[in-house]
């Protein structure tokens, strides 16, 4: 599968929603599934960019974006840190303004967004695969 | 992204556009905060220029409400939110926290 490389900066987000978002409308998703695929690619790279990296701009990582039969299959690859979004607690978004965390609101987003959301740790590195079905 | 701020006498408006991400949420959130070193903590965000806003201007918007509801000495109002845009934050259950004007005068009015 091809895959773009990345710097693991927040100054390519606009790049990446870009294009996972060219990808998802050629693929015939709608504003709203475009808009959701580009919203989970964005807390998917500023999570590994964040944790995985831990603000090492020299570090990249790839991300691939493929359409295949019904679903749009999004990979982040990279060779920092584990982090294994599941081990993530919920956060309680019932909860009043006091009470409310602030972390895990991205990861969160992109489980809620998205059909599936897989971590795997590999020799290759850490593997986030996300996946849209096409209905 | 770009931020301006309208000062009301009882309230600031702040017109908030284009992208906000984890690139430049910490913009929006000295934006926001400018308000608190002048003490108001009464803010109406007018968010109808606005096209993306991710977690981490969740985020912002979080502690900024925090930060005015304390000591019940303002609140944070949000106004003209795009469809998208209000989809992710009821996802994220911030709609509980906030409310909602269609049009930005019709908040500042109610505060």
């Amino acid at each position: 599968m091809p895959a773009l490389t990345f710097p693991a900066s927040f100054d390519y987000l606009d790049e990446i929603r870009e294009y996972v978002g060219e990808k998802a409308r050629a693929a015939g998703f709608s504003d709203r599934d475009v808009y959701s695929i580009q919203l989970a690619a964005d807390e998917a790279a500023s999570n590994v960019i964040e944790h995985a990296y831990a603000g090492n701009s020299k570090a990249t990582f790839e991300l691939s974006c493929e359409f295949d039969t019904n679903r749009l299959v999004i990979t982040l690859l990279d060779h920092g840190k584990r982090f294994d979004p599941s081990k993530v607690p919920q956060p309680d978004v019932e909860a009043d303004l006091s009470e409310r965390k602030i972390g895990g609101l991205g990861i969160f987003l992109m489980r809620k967004l998205m059909d599936e959301v897989r971590y795997e740790s590999t020799r290759d590195g850490n593997r986030l695969t996300l996946v849209k079905r096409k209905v | 992204m770009d931020v301006s701020t309208k000062e009301f006498k009882h309230c600031n408006l702040i017109k908030v556009n284009g992208r906000v991400d984890s690139a430049t949420a910490p913009k929006f959130s000295q934006a926001l905060d400018a308000n608190f070193d002048k003490g108001v903590y009464k803010l109406v965000i007018d968010m109808s220029g606005l096209e993306y806003m991710s977690s981490a201007g969740f985020r912002a918007l979080l502690a900024a409400q925090r930060n005015c509801k304390r000591y019940n000495r303002g609140e944070v109002l949000l106004a003209s939110v795009p469809d998208r845009i209000r989809e992710a934050l009821e996802l994220a259950g911030f709609t509980e926290l906030f409310r909602t004007y269609k049009d930005p005068l019709e908040a500042v009015g109610s505060l």
